[in-house]
């Protein structure tokens, strides 16, 4: 075959392929926006669910949702916040330590969300949760079960990898001769992350939180067994209660509904909100990382 | 065969392929005379063809689910690694800078998609799509599920292997191209090669991604274990399964402790999987660019 056609054919090709990916992005969106939004109005984000979840809103699913990934990123950002120092001031890349670190958080970026379920429900409920009981409660049975703590604990540490990435990322764009300033200055090395370091990273700090709560609003697996409920009539009142999340609602109407076809437009509305809310979330992180990526250069 | 008669009634799955493999399979046990014997064991069936676990005489056998995941991810990836690999060669290699500027945050949206989103879509559009165009039986089966599993992977495979194809040094390309090769020969016969180790690092992380995704496989595979090569036939995954019946178990019984076995095996999977990519290739890859320099 001439060369020069096999090139065009092969070149464009690939090509095609990316169309195909960037068609089936547009289709998903499209879809979900063409099958939620007539739907979507202010009563359908304030309403309590109605007549057996076939009307009403997914008012407590929002609420749900978003006190769920708040305890999550109180738990998650602090912790990979200091990680990220850690690994990015302190650790010698050497050695094994550091390593291993490093090894362990990539692993726990791949592992399968549904296995942090697993842990969630057989360390937080079985064990935490039980003993806490036993302690605090004479045996009454009140943390050993699902409950909106632990959903939030276990979604934050699959969502550690994705603050500890992000920050450090951003602590390694400050440059060499900010730090060696401060430290010739006399500053300890403690006392220019706090001052020199840490402001320096705020956005990335930043861009990670995000990263993470738009991971968490989005993943169901985790939260299958440790705290999401069908249906609640009321909002979770203190950390023992359970809750509704939005994934968990379109899971749950989309696959265990008794008419499933009554509630499309319901379901449809609930994934346009959950997808309108990632998507936001991460177009806000992508414009952020973007502007720490332009100050490296 | 009361038992069998039984069985029939409590099995919940109301695929009569199903029914009939139970069936077949009693006749079995009672002609070989072990039925008293895995009564009084359940985990002893482990390695039976059976995924059975809420029936008076419940079965745990994880061939079914094992071959299930193992037909989901090969479907999915025949989807997702060329098409991603593809796209990866167009952004990194062929594509003006600009724009790949606009193609890789674009894809990467995709892996923004909550697996649950990509879940519902599959269910309510590429069920039914699929059964249009191919006009199989079960409206969910692995072939839906593999797909829509692709979809989750294909970010995944594409950024990694843009990254691997961006990597290899730009002499590379500059030399080939200044030797007369077309800018496609350079793609394919130098930058390519180059990159090889990162791809399969790219590809096993995929497969990590596919193999461990529990909602996509909830919502669009059918759920059904039963072993059969056919993609169009239900099936159910490992995790499918734990995400199924975890919410349902007692805590501590055999079944509990069954789905936690479940688990160990994904999360050991997934480890080796991670420590593949992690050691094995990213040393091939500087060993690699260290002996040709």
């Amino acid at each position: 075959m001439n060369r020069n056609i096999k090139d065009t054919i092969v070149e464009s090709l690939t090509g095609v392929s990316v169309l195909l990916i960037i068609f089936i992005i547009v289709s998903i969106l499209a879809v979900t926006i063409a099958g939620g939004w007539p739907n979507l109005n202010w009563s359908f984000l304030s309403e309590f669910p109605r007549d057996g979840m076939t009307k009403g809103g997914i008012f407590p699913a929002i609420i749900g949702t978003a006190i769920m990934t708040l305890i999550m990123a109180v738990a998650a950002v602090p912790f990979g916040v200091v990680t990220a120092v850690y690994l990015a001031e302190y650790a010698n890349e050497k050695s094994w330590f550091a390593k291993t670190i490093r090894f362990a958080v990539k692993t726990l970026a791949v592992v399968p969300s549904i296995i942090f379920g697993l842990f969630g429900l057989g360390f937080f409920i079985g064990f935490v949760g039980k003993n806490m009981d036993g302690l605090l409660n004479g045996g009454e049975l009140k943390w050993g079960q699902p409950n909106i703590l632990w959903a939030s604990l276990t979604m934050a540490l699959l969502t550690l990898p994705v603050v500890i990435v992000a920050v450090e990322e951003a602590i390694r764009t400050i440059p060499r001769e900010m730090r060696e300033a401060s430290l010739a200055l006399g500053a300890t090395k403690w006392q220019t992350i706090k001052k020199v370091v840490l402001p320096g990273s705020v956005s990335g700090i930043l861009t990670g939180t995000i990263l993470a709560v738009s991971r968490g609003a989005g993943e169901v697996a985790p939260i299958l067994f440790t705290g999401a409920a069908y249906f609640l009539s009321d909002l979770p009142h203190s950390l023992s209660d359970q809750f509704m999340s939005l994934g968990y609602h379109i899971y749950i109407m989309s696959t265990q509904s008794s008419d499933v076809d009554a509630t499309l437009p319901i379901q449809f509305a609930t994934t346009l909100v959950l997808l309108l809310l990632t998507f936001s979330l991460n177009a806000i992180a992508v414009v952020l990382r973007y502007k720490i990526r332009k100050n490296r250069k | 065969m009361t038992t069998t008669g039984l069985l029939v009634q409590e099995n919940y799955g109301s695929n009569e392929d199903v029914i009939a493999q139970t069936v077949a399979n009693d006749a079995q046990l009672d002609n070989s005379g072990n039925n008293q014997e895995i009564r009084k064991k359940p985990s002893s069936t482990l390695l039976s063809k059976t995924w059975m676990p809420v029936s008076d005489n419940p079965r745990y056998g994880l061939w079914p689910l094992f071959l299930g995941t193992l037909k989901v991810t090969l479907i999915s990836l025949l989807f997702a690694a060329p098409i991603s690999i593809l796209a990866a060669i167009y952004t990194a290699v062929f594509a003006k800078p600009v724009v790949r500027e606009i193609i890789k945050p674009v894809i990467e949206l995709l892996a923004g998609f909550p697996s649950v989103v990509i879940g519902f879509f599959a269910l309510m559009i590429l069920a039914t799509l699929f059964q249009n165009i191919f006009g199989y039986a079960s409206r969910l089966n692995s072939f839906v599920g593999g797909i829509a599993m692709g979809l989750a992977a294909i970010p995944v495979i594409f950024t990694l292997t843009e990254d691997a194809l961006t990597a290899v040094p730009k002499t590379y390309t500059e030399a080939s191209l200044g030797l007369g090769a077309s800018r496609r020969q350079t793609a394919f016969y130098v930058v390519l090669p180059a990159a090889v180790p990162g791809i399969f690092a790219a590809v096993v992380l995929g497969v990590g991604r596919i193999f461990g995704e529990t909602m996509i496989a909830l919502m669009a595979t059918g759920n059904a274990a039963m072993i059969s090569m056919n993609p169009f036939d239900s099936v159910r995954t490992l995790s499918a399964t734990i995400g199924a019946e975890m919410a349902e178990v007692v805590f501590g019984d055999t079944h509990y402790s069954v789905l936690f076995l479940i688990g160990s095996l994904l999360f050991i999977f997934t480890f080796i999987l991670n420590a593949l990519a992690e050691f094995y290739f990213k040393n091939r890859i500087i060993r690699h660019y260290q002996a040709k320099k």
